[in-house]
């Protein structure tokens, strides 16, 4: 009973129409959020006492980091459903995601490096998160480059699930073993990252802001999966009837 | 809105590079998207068209 | 039950055989890593100090890559001509067989790859403790590198710009090993103990092992649906 509701909502068709529907509320419930985000962020949290007003890409830098994870996740659980339990929608979601992934990830390498550049003196460090940051981006874009060498996209989806899944298992030791070799070889550097106890008037925007990227990947994977069901599903009658129509509106 | 704010303290440059590479990452990752899927309900019209 | 054992033993051994005649593929991986620390030797200098610290890490490189260019030919030349098909509908479990193609693998080209790696290390002059500590880091790092290896060549298996392609998704994925591995080398060489180094890397080989199989049997299955 309940399976048969989660076929109906997994349909591309029906996926479809509800993520048009969908899509422009989380947009602008996101776009609130950044405003909101932004301000507290900027104007309100008062400047660190140690790091002054550059401890202000924490706002940028740790929701990018948060989501980097997080949509590795959503990759290899949505690859997972398509590879498992044969559900298309997985299929698509996760090729929808990597690339949106790799972005996040590649926004928090470089704002953890601005952000370094004043606290350490220079853009690079091999400290332990930026390197675990450096090989999820090398997961994402192996990821992304084996989507490009299979032609077939069903077959291209369900061999990433594979490698996603691969990646799921490294990643804990990846993230281990990078934080161990780092305090090996140059002893237990204290982190600039780590903020002990962070004051609520800057925890607030924090996590309003991760709140922020979160709604924005959901808008976005939306929009994009929308594109895969268009590729996957073209020869398919609805595909063809709503375009139509969508056009001639 | 004053210049002490814009100069983030010595930070501006890192501050305000961070800010603004994300804001265009974001920006792009939101437009293109849009954008691909016009172009592909366009393209399925015109095949749809030609048959 | 019986039937899949005895299968994947006639596996395993069809392999080797065929890579004892194919000797020289064996011969061209070996020269290949010797080649890799002479040019590392060649780039620092002839400096028997500097060399000593870096040495773990060049082995352990020029293994990497031996191990990523040779990964390529696990399941090629069965792709080609079709084997692959026939194990797909065979009645023996395929991750039994995979699990033989790449024991198989492991014995051809790691296993020599070991050997030859500790008679380098004696020739430049490691010491003895460190020597060994390079011997048995190779020992459990390597079933590692062939396990994780096999699901990547299964992925990749006849694809254009495979052997590129290849290495960018199995790198990232080598990297906790060429960690401890090299660690266990260095903490030799400064006279500490290397159990946990060792612990490791037997842990991710038995974790490897349990799952690696089954990820290279999906792999094929759906790379030839």
């Amino acid at each position: 009973m309940d399976f048969s509701r989660l076929h109906k909502y997994a349909s591309p068709m029906h996926f479809y129409s509800w993520s048009l529907a969908v899509a422009p509320w989380l947009g602008i419930a996101c776009a609130v959020l950044f405003v909101v985000g932004l301000a507290g962020g900027l104007f309100y949290a008062p400047p660190d006492y140690q790091q002054g007003e550059s401890f202000r890409i924490i706002y940028v830098h740790v929701p990018s980091a948060w989501m980097s994870l997080f949509i590795y996740m959503v990759m290899a659980g949505a690859g997972a459903l398509g590879l498992i339990w044969h559900v298309k929608l997985g299929d698509m979601i996760a090729r929808a995601s990597a690339p949106v992934g790799a972005w996040f990830t590649f926004l928090a390498l470089a704002t953890g490096s601005l952000w370094g550049k004043p606290m350490w003196g220079t853009y690079w460090v091999w400290d332990a998160r930026l390197t675990s940051e450096l090989i999820l981006l090398f997961l994402y874009l192996g990821y992304i480059a084996l989507q490009g060498a299979i032609e077939d996209r069903r077959t291209a989806a369900r061999a990433g699930a594979i490698l996603a899944l691969v990646g799921t298992v490294n990643i804990p030791i990846v993230h281990y073993s990078v934080e161990w070799w780092n305090t090996l070889h140059q002893g237990p550097t204290v982190t600039k990252f780590d903020a002990p106890s962070i004051d609520t008037s800057m925890l607030i925007p924090l996590l309003v802001m991760s709140l922020a990227y979160t709604l924005y990947f959901c808008t976005i994977v939306l929009v994009r999966t929308r594109c895969e069901i268009l590729e996957f599903e073209r020869n398919t009658t609805w595909v063809k009837q709503r375009a139509a129509g969508v056009n001639a509106v | 809105m004053d210049t002490e704010f814009f100069a983030m303290g010595g930070y501006a440059f890192y501050v305000w590079t961070s800010y603004g590479l994300s804001a265009v990452v974001l920006i792009a990752n939101a437009i293109g998207p849009r954008m691909r899927e016009k172009s592909l309900l366009k393209k399925i019209v015109q095949r749809t068209g030609d048959e | 039950m019986m039937s899949t054992l005895v299968a994947s033993k006639a596996m395993l051994l069809r392999d080797l055989r065929r890579s004892i005649r194919r000797s020289q593929d064996l011969a061209q991986s070996l020269i290949f890593f010797v080649i890799v620390i002479t040019l590392l030797a060649l780039a620092i200098g002839p400096d028997d100090q500097i060399f000593t610290t870096i040495a773990p890490a060049g082995v352990w490189i020029a293994i990497l890559l031996a191990t990523t260019i040779n990964l390529e030919r696990m399941f090629l030349s069965d792709y080609q001509d079709g084997t692959i098909e026939l194990l797909l509908l065979s009645s023996a479990s395929l991750p039994a067989l995979v699990a033989a193609k790449i024991g198989a693998h492991w014995l051809t080209n790691a296993c020599p790859q070991i050997l030859m790696a500790v008679i380098v290390g004696a020739v430049l002059g490691l010491k003895t403790d460190v020597l060994v500590a390079l011997g048995l880091s190779l020992l459990l790092g390597s079933p590692i590198l062939s396990l994780i290896g096999g699901v990547a060549s299964a992925l990749t298996v006849g694809l254009r710009g495979g052997a590129l392609l290849l290495s960018l998704i199995i790198l990232p994925l080598y990297m906790p090993t060429l960690i401890f591995g090299t660690a266990a080398i260095t903490n030799a060489a400064l006279g500490l103990p290397i159990e946990a180094e060792l612990f490791f890397l037997s842990g991710v080989a038995v974790l490897s092992a349990s799952l690696a199989p089954f990820g290279a049997a999906a792999a094929l299955r759906i790379r030839l649906s």
